[in-house]
């Protein structure tokens, strides 16, 4: 079959690789109908993400057709079943799980070892992600295994297209949880770093569970547009100063809740020196992320307010105002994302036409464009917000 | 063939690499690299054999320039090969200006190694050149063109629109581990010992 493997730094090519297979009971082997690339593989383009190897497929957005299911699997799927493959593999048994804390899952990472020296306690294993979250291969591909497919899919019904439902697979809940994370109450001010797929989805959300104003900040002319329509006001971080917009904003108290949508690779620019340092040390392999964002925040975020996290970081920051943070008694709520919890109710949403998420769609291509579109996303060329890639 | 080694990784059923594709690298890219990892052994054969250079070129008595030279060429090599590779190939572009510009002060008529700098300088002039075509390239690869940007005005997400999306999901519950602070018109209207318990 054809899929997009990490060579390396900036290398995702479309090799031909050998088709998956089933390993264990509780597999199932999906056709893929429909994928995307996330923000996040975009640190593993970069390589700013430990443990990739040459030849892993990439990939953890995805959805398709079961056609092959394990003796274990059997019960919950069946052939024909159309499925969006949530990008956490979960057990549905764990201590943790069964407390719907699905990210963090206890037994489907593979390489629990690894995981464990690096994080502490291993989280649950990803697709199309490092070999510290089990080295899965991802489902930017024509087929994809799914390990404890029993537990780790999303049923959705004919008749709604690819388009409305592949994003319950990662960036609408992940965008959702970090709206829900802010508890966000009718006088709430919501703040938003980054209009990227991600940050767009929790725009949404934010207005949905009735923020009473929803600011979004970016610098792209096209992300800030797409903002705006889904019902935020807009900051050019480019154009006028963050903070001071924001206090403007909210009568000088800094809004309630903050949301990260960026991550470990905030905009780097000469206006900003924190972000140049931030680069040179990264470069240097001295630092492995840059939380411009995260400072940012803690600054601007109202005295016992929430910072949501949803964006990825992958190791250690610097200059981290604890003060201000400790001072203020702020929340911080941070984690990949526990699909599985909301996707019933999001997938209601969707069907009710509370929203649909194919809004953020800019960019159709097969698979083998995939490589080019890499390169496109990640330099925000030909205003390219959300790629979906058909195998 | 790095990913053939890799497969030790990998599961009996995970999918293994027959044959290999386009890549997103593009022929600018290539280029970046290599000019990024010659950067980094050139500045570390500056910084570990400076002498080597200023006995080659008649310049004695200016290693630790040679060895400032090194840790330039070190952090354009850093910088070309990292997602900044623009930034690093132009930064190369202006360091072969400053090499140029020292050699050109070796040229006197009296230093007895006057032709080892004419080749050096012929040397550096193409991979001045090389640079440049590099740093082009790659700017002109990974730059955003201008022009305007495509209009997203009409992508709400809200098939019923925007106003009646407004607290649509107000009867949402959030779970009890993602509840936070309560608003003020929550606790503003309870008696004040009740105000210091938790919500």
């Amino acid at each position: 079959m054809r899929a997009l493997v990490w060579h390396g730094k900036e290398d995702i090519r479309c090799d031909t690789v050998t088709d998956p297979e089933i390993e264990q009971p509780r597999d199932a082997i999906v056709k893929v109908t429909s994928c995307a690339i996330c923000g996040s593989d975009l640190h593993l383009f970069h390589n700013f993400i430990p443990a990739m190897l040459p030849g892993d497929v990439m990939g953890h957005e995805m959805m398709g057709e079961v056609v092959e299911v394990g003796s274990e699997a059997r019960g919950k799927l069946k052939k024909g079943d159309r499925v969006v493959v949530p990008f956490t593999i979960i057990c549905g048994e764990c201590d943790q799980c069964r407390r719907g804390n699905f990210s963090v899952c206890q037994t489907t990472n593979r390489k629990k070892d690894l995981a464990d020296k690096v994080f502490g306690h291993a989280t649950a294993g990803l697709f199309g992600y490092t070999h510290l979250t089990g080295g899965y291969p991802g489902g930017q591909a024509e087929y994809l295994r799914v390990p404890f497919a029993d537990a780790t899919h999303i049923k959705v019904p004919d008749g709604i297209p690819d388009e409305k439902v592949l994003f319950l697979g990662d960036i609408f809940p992940t965008g959702w949880q970090a709206a829900v994370q802010c508890d966000i109450q009718p006088t709430d001010t919501v703040a938003i770093w980054g209009c990227g797929p991600v940050g767009q989805m929790a725009i949404r959300s934010a207005v949905l569970l009735g923020a009473k104003q929803v600011i979004a900040i970016d610098h792209l002319p096209e992300r800030l547009e797409m903002a705006e329509a889904g019902g935020a006001i807009t900051i050019n971080f480019d154009e006028e100063s963050v903070v001071e917009r924001l206090n403007e904003l909210t009568g000088g108290e800094g809004p309630e809740k903050c949301i990260d949508a960026v991550g470990m690779e905030a905009h780097v620019s000469p206006s900003m020196p924190d972000t140049v340092y931030d680069r040179a040390k990264q470069m240097l392999g001295a630092e492995s992320d840059r939380p411009h964002i995260l400072r940012e925040m803690i600054y601007v975020c109202r005295p016992a307010g929430v910072i949501s996290i949803p964006g990825v970081y992958g190791g250690l920051v610097d200059k981290i105002p604890m003060g201000q943070l400790m001072n203020k008694g702020l929340t911080i709520r941070a984690g990949q994302t526990h699909v599985n919890r909301w996707t019933d109710d999001l997938l209601h949403r969707i069907e009710e036409g509370q929203i649909d998420p194919s809004f953020v769609i800019t960019h159709t291509v097969g698979l083998d464009e995939g490589p080019e579109m890499y390169k496109v996303f990640r330099d925000k060329q030909d205003s390219c917000i959300k790629v979906v890639l058909k195998p | 063939m790095a990913y053939y080694i890799s497969n030790i990784a990998r599961s009996k059923g995970d999918p293994k690499v027959l044959h290999s594709g386009p890549s997103s690298l593009g022929a600018a890219d290539r280029l970046a690299k290599a000019l990024g990892w010659f950067s980094i052994g050139l500045g570390v054969a500056e910084l570990v054999a400076p002498e080597r250079f200023t006995r080659a070129l008649g310049m004695e008595g200016k290693e630790t320039l040679v060895r400032a030279y090194g840790v330039r060429e070190l952090g354009h090599g850093i910088v070309s090969l990292s997602p900044d590779k623009p930034l690093g190939l132009w930064s190369r572009v202006a360091g072969d200006g400053l090499d140029i510009a020292t050699l050109m002060t070796a040229m006197r008529h009296d230093n007895p190694k006057r032709d080892n700098v004419g080749i050096a300088l012929a040397a550096v002039l193409g991979v001045t050149l090389l640079d440049i075509i590099g740093a082009q390239g790659v700017t002109t690869r990974h730059s955003r063109p201008r022009g305007r940007p495509r209009s997203y005005r009409n992508r709400t997400g809200f098939p019923q629109g925007v106003q009646s999306a407004r607290g649509a999901a107000k009867d949402f519950q959030v779970p009890p581990d993602m509840r936070a602070a309560p608003a003020l018109a929550a606790v503003s209207d309870r008696a004040p010992q009740e105000r210091a318990r938790p919500h």
